[in-house]
């Protein structure tokens, strides 16, 4: 059965386009076979950041409108070949894709793969709308500051009322990704903890991805950093997070500590089991 | 710098908390609907416009929005030839 994951924010700049490659690269690593589409119409750059810039020919609205078939426009990851891409298109017309176009896409992409990550543009116009619609699973990706938390409640409102999961009364799985986090900030209290954002979204905890160079070097690279720098913190925060997705009880360890099952592993744990 | 705004520099992440505590709970709260306060405001204006002209420019109003109470202030200039013809 497949999945079909959003991973969305309201807020721009927070990590969207970066955690879907890694969490995506992740899942792919340990066997999935993974699509991820870019939704994000007229301002592509998931294929910049997995490396695929040169390899676009036909991209998401091609398909939506038949101009490509979808075999035609999708670009397989050289470095993980269970990993593919559907780049966006670069197209100004802001109507280009509609819900009928994407739903027939999804559906096709279900026969083929396990999982199926929606890179959402920022806002909550069309776009993002679109991206959230035929979600099975949201990851909202936040950044402990207050602007990012606002957007992402804002979000969470969006996702448990315009999705096709919430209009038929089912459960949408929602899982906040925090990005960006400063642990020895949040320690002197400049930064607001993981115990303040989990209250007050009040989501499920799906992983921490603490603030890291090796990102943003990754993304230089054109490499999802799960592939460019395996053995990195923010690496192992997302691999951890793919576990958890695949429904492994991944203990929670505080980025800049080594595991061990300490408070923190057991609060979030508990935390997490219990949303 | 004295040493009291010293630790309060440091200190902003509880005060982000509470500030999204209560600007949330108000939002959630407003979600799907028009905001109330604005049909307040304007159900108000309208009642005193039926009695006495009100110059837009000289209403001022205020919201304070907080975790037990909020309050919606309109301070309406009334000048004296117009109270005295009413």
């Amino acid at each position: 059965m497949s999945q079909v994951m959003v991973v969305t924010s309201g807020k721009g700049g927070v990590g969207k386009t970066t955690s879907s490659a890694s969490l995506g690269a992740a899942l792919a690593q340990r066997g999935q076979n993974v699509v991820l589409i870019d939704f994000d119409v007229g301002l592509r750059n998931l294929d910049l950041v997995m490396g695929a810039e040169r390899r676009v020919v036909f991209d998401f609205v091609n398909v939506v409108q038949g101009d490509a078939k979808l075999a035609q426009a999708l670009i397989r990851d050289k470095r993980v070949d269970t990993l593919s891409l559907l780049p966006a298109s670069q197209t100004r017309d802001k109507d280009a894709l509609t819900e009928e176009g994407v739903e027939k896409v999804i559906d096709e992409l279900r026969e083929k793969f396990d999982w199926i990550i929606c890179d959402s543009p920022a806002g909550i116009e069309k776009g993002a709308t679109l991206a959230m619609r035929f979600a099975d699973i949201a990851v909202v990706v936040t950044n402990p500051e207050v602007s990012s938390v606002r957007d992402s409640d804002r979000i969470i409102g969006m996702l448990d009322a315009k999705t096709r999961r919430a209009e038929a009364g089912e459960r949408l799985d929602k899982r906040l990704l925090l990005t960006r986090y400063d642990p020895a900030r949040a320690a002197r209290g400049e930064m607001m903890k993981v115990e303040d954002v989990l209250e007050i979204l009040a989501i499920p905890l799906l992983g921490i991805i603490a603030e890291s160079p090796d990102v943003l070097t990754a993304s230089n690279m054109g490499a999802p950093v799960t592939l460019h720098a395996p053995a990195s913190a923010p690496a192992i925060a997302y691999a951890e997070a793919a576990r958890r997705l695949l429904g492994e009880a991944v203990p929670f360890t505080a980025p800049g500590q080594r595991a061990g099952g300490g408070l923190f592993s057991r609060l979030f744990g508990r935390k997490a089991a219990a949303a | 710098m004295s040493l009291f705004s010293f630790f309060a520099r440091q200190r902003s992440a509880p005060v982000a908390r509470d500030r999204l505590q209560v600007l949330l709970a108000h939002e959630r709260a407003l979600s799907g609907r028009p905001d109330l306060v604005a049909i307040l405001q304007q159900e108000i204006l309208a009642v005193i416009a039926r009695h006495i002209p009100i110059d837009q420019d000289k209403v001022v109003v205020k919201l304070d929005r907080g975790r037990q109470v909020s309050t919606l202030e309109i301070d309406i200039e009334m000048p004296d030839e117009v109270l005295a013809k009413s």
